[in-house]
């Protein structure tokens, strides 16, 4: 259960990224899970490089996923802003399958592994993966630096005055394609920093992203948008939930669980059971 | 009067020559090929009537395939129905479903809504990966037996092969007739603007149920027949994502909101990507170049190749329907 | 005759907002009943409520040609006779502007056929004078373009009474004068109108009575001279009291 509780964080700090840029800029990231995956592998990449802690390896990988997410801002999301949300949903899948594909083409769909075990605590009879309270720390953290910059920083502020009302900040002068690059690429690097946790967590594939995403969702769509600290709660609750239910329950059945919530949450709280609404 | 339209004849026309060509000499590898721009056209074209008419964008089209393809395989395989009536019944069954689930998700908007029918489609694919009557993750095969009726195997597949193309046929034909009728005026008000046409009296959430379940009809058939052909079904190539997002490309390409532009967008995905599986140096990068075109498309194109022809040559939107 | 609108004790609250309170009044056949107020007063809002936008309200009833309207949908009211027009126009933008029409004709008051609703659209639009401009798509048009396509949707529903909201907002002299007469000749068919405007003048001139809001609360009632010199209505908003005289005296 507290395992849950522990992968359920690392859900939750994907959700954030996903969460970020649907609530600055209205726009639903469907690259999100090629994101999680090319974490996956980029903290593979480089763990074998360097076998250092992966812990630390974080930090170049989270740097990578921020300029990788502005290169795309600029391609496929800079041009659609203003039209149909549907185009950008389009715009951000094509980018999703061609990475997707050059994924597969250079890494196939085999299974990798980061292979780097920290020593587990044993408190009573229950003994807690040293790696799943790592990835839970770095998440808390992530988070929490993330929530620090969005309120005291000038560009963090810049980022909450476009997301609330995009006309106003620019008339402020703030520079609002910017903001949104950089917002974008938050967003970006925190399901690359996410999907370089799982990495340390589980065997992972070129697809495993898939998986994320859609989890990703369903914690967005339980916390609301634009409150990326809610998105992590409801991450963690959603991780809870998965724990508490798989020894009763057999895990065939938690997909639909968790999509029958999803689309029942959708419909009943469109806010979302903490957030509120985006634009 | 839909008689009076050109493109009524050249749905007519084209589906006659879908089923004249491979007729020809028996030819079985051309039918297998036209098969799959078959179902891609009705794909494409049904799912045209929700994104391209009415605006709301349907993730999760494949359900009703996917659904019609279970309903209709276990009822011929399981309970030894006559084909036909399994696919009508598949048919009626899944748009009654689609209403209920309709009167649910409909009332949200734009992505909300989106997102809400992925979440319905990856719902049935779980609900029914722990189904024991359909065979849960290992999914059902069909016996041998249910070709009898037909007189065989192979004279099955060309008669169900003749029977999609129908199917076919009355995709283009429906989305042609609802196009030119009051129905399709307000739906396409709706599509511009939802509360607008609400104040102007178009009855919303009635017009939205009723293409959402009819948007499912056609699509169930059909998928209740090729998974007869098929011989089988489990609930990973029934209910593949990937499926659905390559009914939304092809509409992109060919041109949403228009019927020749869904049938040309489906014929020209179906081509591109033989060309690409068949190619051995491109099939590894079907989905990059699938992906690419898309990006392209969306970025400076977003009205496909009938919006395109539309802008060259004004006078053609009355007439390419 | 009983009147067409009656509107008796009316309000609507948004969270901790009361937008409209407790707002009684009555529009008669044949009249065009103005609407003025400050920003903010609830007009919008309580044409919003009488076209049943906002579904159920808290309290109060509204009564159309003696059907009992309260939060009804708003595609019921149209059939039952009443259009409106929106402060900022809604055009169905990648339609033509005779398409635009044709919608209001076919969902209106009566369930006209296709061929019947362009036939009355293009009737409509010679109306209002945009026969001319029946394929432009409704896109390009411009400002006055889309007003003017505005009032022609809602007439085209066959309607017994329009709700025009600030339908003169934006327009230059020329057109204003032109949209008045165009207002004019549609009471003079026997279209009973509801109108919201700031435009003191043409409001003044236009309308038979006036009803005044501000902060939701109906504040005054009645012929244009007799608001124009209420204290209430001056103090809350005309400002000058001898605003009525010049006011009443351009024609």
């Amino acid at each position: 259960m507290i395992d849950g509780l522990l992968v359920g964080s690392v859900y939750g700090l994907a959700a954030m990224g996903l969460s970020l840029i649907w609530g600055v800029m209205n726009v639903i990231n469907l690259t999100h899970g090629a994101m999680i995956a090319l974490g996956m592998f980029g903290m593979y990449l480089l763990f074998s490089a360097i076998s250092t802690n992966p812990y630390i390896l974080l930090l170049p990988v989270i740097g990578a996923g921020l300029i990788l997410g502005i290169v795309v801002y600029w391609v496929a999301i800079h041009w659609v802003i203003g039209r149909p949300m549907l185009m950008s949903l389009l715009s951000t899948f094509a980018v999703n399958m061609m990475i997707i594909g050059i994924g597969t083409a250079v890494w196939s769909t085999s299974p990798y592994n980061v292979n780097f075990n920290l020593a587990g605590i044993t408190v009573g009879s229950y003994t807690f993966t040293g790696n799943h309270i790592a990835a839970a720390t770095a998440a808390v953290i992530i988070a929490l630096s993330l929530e620090t910059f969005l309120q005291r920083t000038r560009l963090g502020k810049a980022i909450r005055a476009v997301s609330d009302n995009r006309e106003a900040a620019e008339l402020m002068g703030i520079s609002s394609t910017v903001v949104l690059a950089v917002a974008f690429g938050i967003g970006i690097a925190l399901a690359v920093a996410s999907g370089a946790l799982v990495s340390t967590l589980f065997p992972f594939t070129i697809l495993s992203g898939a998986v994320y995403q859609l989890k990703s969702f369903v914690v967005t769509v339980l916390a609301g948008l634009g409150k990326p600290l809610g998105a992590l709660v409801a991450g963690v609750l959603l991780g809870l939930l998965e724990g508490v239910v798989t020894p009763f329950i057999a895990a065939s059945w938690i997909p639909l669980i968790e999509f029958t919530l999803f689309v029942v949450v959708l419909v009943a709280f469109p806010r979302g059971i903490f957030g509120k609404v985006a634009a | 009067m839909i008689l009076r339209r050109p493109s009524f004849w050249l749905i007519l026309i084209v589906s006659a020559s879908f089923i004249y060509l491979p007729l020809r000499g028996q030819n079985v590898p051309l039918r297998e090929d036209l098969i799959l721009v078959a179902v891609a056209i009705i794909l494409a074209s049904n799912l045209n009537l929700m994104i391209g008419y009415t605006g709301y964008v349907n993730f999760g089209h494949i359900v009703f395939y996917g659904l019609g393809g279970y309903i209709g395989l276990y009822l011929t395989t399981v309970r030894g129905w006559n084909l036909v009536l399994a696919a009508l019944t598949a048919g009626v069954a899944v748009s009654f479903l689609a209403l209920l689930f309709g009167l649910g998700i409909l009332r949200l908007r734009g992505a909300y809504f989106a997102l809400a029918t992925i979440g319905v489609l990856q719902a049935v694919q779980a609900f029914v990966m722990n189904f024991d009557p359909w065979g849960r993750s290992t999914g059902m095969y069909l016996s041998f037996t249910s070709y009898q009726p037909w007189g065989g195997a192979t004279r099955a597949l060309w008669i169900d092969y003749y029977l999609i193309i129908g199917i076919m046929a009355l995709s283009l034909i429906l989305s042609l007739g609802i196009k030119i009728s009051k129905f399709g005026l307000g739906l396409f008000a709706i599509r511009e603007n939802e509360d607008a046409a609400a104040v102007l009296g178009v009855n919303t959430t009635l017009f939205k149920a009723i293409i959402y379940s009819v948007s499912a009809f056609l699509p169930a058939v059909a998928g209740a027949l090729m998974f007869f052909k098929n011989g089988m079904i489990d609930p990973f190539v029934a209910f593949e994502f990937m499926l659905s997002l390559e009914g939304i490309v092809m509409l992109m390409l060919g041109g949403q909101g228009s019927v020749t532009g869904a049938a040309l967008g489906a014929g020209m995905y179906e081509w591109l990507r033989s060309f690409l599986l068949t190619s051995p140096k491109l099939s590894d990068f079907q989905l990059v170049i699938a992906g690419g075109l898309l990006l392209v498309v969306v970025l400076f194109a977003p009205g496909g190749l009938i919006g395109w022809v539309y802008r060259l040559v004004p006078r053609s939107r009355g007439v390419i329907e | 005759m009983t009147p067409l609108l009656e509107v008796r004790g009316v309000s609507k609250r948004f969270g901790g907002l009361l937008a409209v309170s407790n707002v009684s009044f009555n529009l008669n056949r044949g009249e065009i009943l103005g609407l003025i107020g400050p920003n903010g007063a609830g007009k919008t809002t309580l044409f919003n409520v009488v076209n049943g936008v906002y579904g159920q309200i808290e309290e109060g009833s509204i009564s159309f040609d003696g059907h009992d309207i309260t939060g009804i949908s708003p595609h019921k009211v149209v059939h039952l006779g009443l259009a409106r027009t929106h402060q900022i126009v809604q055009p169905l933008n990648d339609m033509s502007v005779l398409d635009n029409v044709t919608v209001g004709a076919c969902f209106g008051r009566e369930y006209l056929s296709l061929s019947a609703a362009r036939a009355v659209a293009r009737q409509v639009l010679e109306q209002v004078g945009m026969e001319s401009r029946a394929s432009l798509v409704a896109r390009s048009l411009t400002i006055a373009g889309k007003k003017r396509l505005e009032v022609a949707r809602a007439l085209a529903a066959n309607p017994k009474l329009l709700l025009l909201d600030e339908v003169l907002a934006g327009l230059n002299p020329t057109e204003i004068a032109q949209m008045i007469e165009l207002v004019r000749s549609i009471r003079d068919r026997g279209v009973s109108v509801f109108m919201i405007e700031h435009l003191m003048q043409a409001v003044m001139n236009l309308s038979d009575r006036i009803v005044v809001l501000s902060f939701g609360q109906k504040l005054a009632e009645g012929p244009p001279e007799k608001v124009a010199r209420d204290p209430l209505v001056i103090e809350a908003y005309l400002g000058d009291p001898n605003i009525a005289e010049r006011l009443m005296e351009k024609n």
